[in-house]
């Protein structure tokens, strides 16, 4: 159940090159900088470029040195980052469009199950297509990919085009399609956020190159890549909702052996959630804190330090038996504090983020 | 109108509609073609293909003449295969008019193809279509303005061509004797009210097709997301 990609592809200002292995399994994100050749390897894996190499679909050769499968051959769905809805067919010719053209015999979903899933029926005899708010129009197209019965469907930035509340409506689906569906997703986009909601494997693109290629929180751990130095720098982890304390609107979550306090959450207990925490939000202590406003406090042991521009350090800590936390904190304070790669301090954790 | 004016006219007509059928089924693949490829050699072929927009349709004429005639490229070769020549042939008129009328089907044609954009053939291969399927299923239907200018102004620009015909077809009743020759005789024996009747026939003609066509263009704007 892998992704095997080995595609080189040039360009007059441009060259991607990538090796990569990697799961068909869940969301696998490709993130990177605008023009680091995302969309690119995208469009490769889809047929929609022609690279030279090899590109092997769970065992399934879709390119090799002799064989190009065309693009409507290749058992995929795309989301392109606009909608690209046929304009001359309504709503559900659209959306049947690619249903029609499979053998009913390959079918794995039906219209109404896709319609009911991503709300579309007030839509379905719509024929002014265009005139459909953009939330609306991604939403056609990801249930138009859908009905196609793809092995793997590639989505291209499908929320960038949309404006804020846009993107709130679509996101829940993809989530949903990320936990109900088995179809597995290669997911691009240069939105952080997105990618630590909804990915499970993250391959990082710089310039063209492969630069990392691994499970989302080991990649977000790592302090040796671009995104330990972004503003939002920050791990991923998954915790549990363990106890709701009504009486000061707040929820404790466990995440390994320690306990984390935040604002209230809505799911019920015993909900395994994924949170982010990020780099600016953690500080650190040498000695137990004296009692202080930040509920958060984790015994931890620094395991790495890494200059972050002129005048700050980041701090990779590890937490309890597995878990890791960034913590992003001044050279003055590094200095002050006399801290050491091994050296055994608190970590003190001012919020949480839902992702 | 004479006997011999309803002949020319039915000869016109079946000249403009046969010259638009063929142009439709040739200029579209070309089109096309001229539209989606990369190619080097597509400037020069749209240069070729625009030729007759700006040649004296005399030269072009002229060309075809002895082009279709028992010593030219086609006439030579449709005599060895023992089939008579095509000079001052309805035949030979109909190959000449689609020449000549080349441009005015494959101009509008790439430009409407062109304007539907990559961007939907990509998407309906990735919904399965091959290329053929996509063809028909999204850029035709896309290109329907396009489409309607390229048929009517074809239509329309055979039904009133002259240097050509004069050139390739002469002035065979029934076979080669369009309006716009009919027209020039009437002219040419001072009948000046049959002239006028053929000339106002044809304005009118022309600027009804004309018209239905910029009326049917605003109505069905397709727009582009």
């Amino acid at each position: 159940m892998t992704i095997r990609a080995r595609l080189q592809l040039n360009r007059a200002d441009f060259t991607l090159d990538v090796d990569a292995q990697f799961p068909l399994r869940g969301v696998s994100a490709v993130f990177g900088a605008s023009g680091s050749g995302k969309t690119t390897l995208l469009r490769c894996i889809a047929g929609l470029e022609r690279a030279a190499g090899v590109l092997q679909v769970n065992g399934e050769i879709w390119q090799d040195e002799t064989l190009f499968m065309p693009v409507h051959q290749r058992p995929l769905g795309y989301v392109f980052q606009e909608a690209s809805l046929f304009p001359h067919l309504s709503v559900r010719a659209n959306l049947e469009y690619g249903y029609k053209r499979i053998a009913p015999a390959a079918r794995r979903v039906r219209l109404e199950q896709v319609v009911e899933w991503l709300g579309l029926r007030p839509l379905l005899d719509r024929r002014d297509t265009v005139k459909l708010s953009g939330g609306e129009r991604q939403r056609v197209a990801i249930g138009r990919a859908l009905l196609a019965s793809p092995r793997l469907l590639l989505m291209d930035e499908p929320l960038s085009a949309l404006d804020a509340s846009s993107k709130q409506e679509i996101l829940p689906y993809l989530e949903a399609l990320h936990r109900d569906l088995e179809i597995p997703v290669v997911y691009v986009s240069h939105a952080l956020e997105e990618v630590a909601r909804l990915a499970d494997h993250l391959l990082l693109l710089e310039q063209g190159k492969l630069i990392a290629n691994g499970p989302l929180q080991e990649v977000l751990a790592r302090l040796d890549l671009p995104t330990a130095h972004r503003e939002d720098a920050g791990v991923v982890v998954e915790a549990t909702i363990a106890e709701h304390d009504d009486a000061y609107r707040m929820t404790r979550l466990t995440l390994g052996e320690n306990s984390l306090w935040t604002g209230h959450l809505n799911p019920p207990l015993g909900t395994l959630i994924r949170v982010r925490i990020m780099a600016r939000d953690v500080s650190i202590s040498v000695q137990p804190p004296h009692p202080s406003s930040i509920s958060n406090i984790l015994k931890a042991r620094i395991t790495e330090m890494q200059a972050e521009g002129c005048d700050k350090v980041n701090v990779r800590l590890s937490v309890g038996q597995s878990e890791v936390v960034i913590a992003r904190i001044t050279r003055r304070s590094r200095d002050l504090l006399q801290l050491s790669v091994g050296m055994a301090v608190f970590a003190q954790i001012k919020s949480v983020a839902l992702t | 109108m004479s006997a011999s004016d309803w002949l020319a006219l039915k000869t016109t007509l079946e000249l403009a509609a046969l010259t638009t059928l063929v142009l439709l089924m040739l200029g579209t693949p070309l089109a096309w073609w001229l539209a989606s490829t990369r190619s080097r050699m597509a400037v020069v072929i749209e240069a070729v293909v625009a030729l007759p927009l700006v040649l004296p349709p005399t030269v072009l004429g002229f060309y075809m003449l002895v082009a279709l005639g028992p010593n030219g490229l086609i006439g030579g070769l449709m005599e060895s295969l023992g089939l008579p020549h095509l000079a001052f042939t309805f035949t030979g008129l109909v190959l000449a008019s689609t020449l000549y009328s080349l441009p005015f089907m494959v101009q509008p044609l790439k430009d409407a193809f062109a304007a539907v954009g990559t961007r939907m053939t990509e998407a309906a291969a990735t919904l399965r279509a091959s290329t053929r399927d996509s063809f028909f299923s999204i850029v035709l239907p896309l290109s329907r303005r396009g489409l309607l200018t390229a048929i009517t102004l074809t239509f329309a620009h055979t039904l009133g061509e002259f240097g050509v015909v004069l050139m390739v077809g002469g002035n065979i009743p029934g076979q080669t004797r369009v309006l716009s020759i009919a027209l020039y005789d009437h002219a040419e024996s001072m009948d000046y009210a049959g002239a006028g009747l053929l000339a106002g026939g044809l304005l009118a003609a022309s600027f009804l097709m004309l018209l239905s066509v910029y009326a049917l263009n605003r109505r069905y704007r397709v727009v582009h997301p």
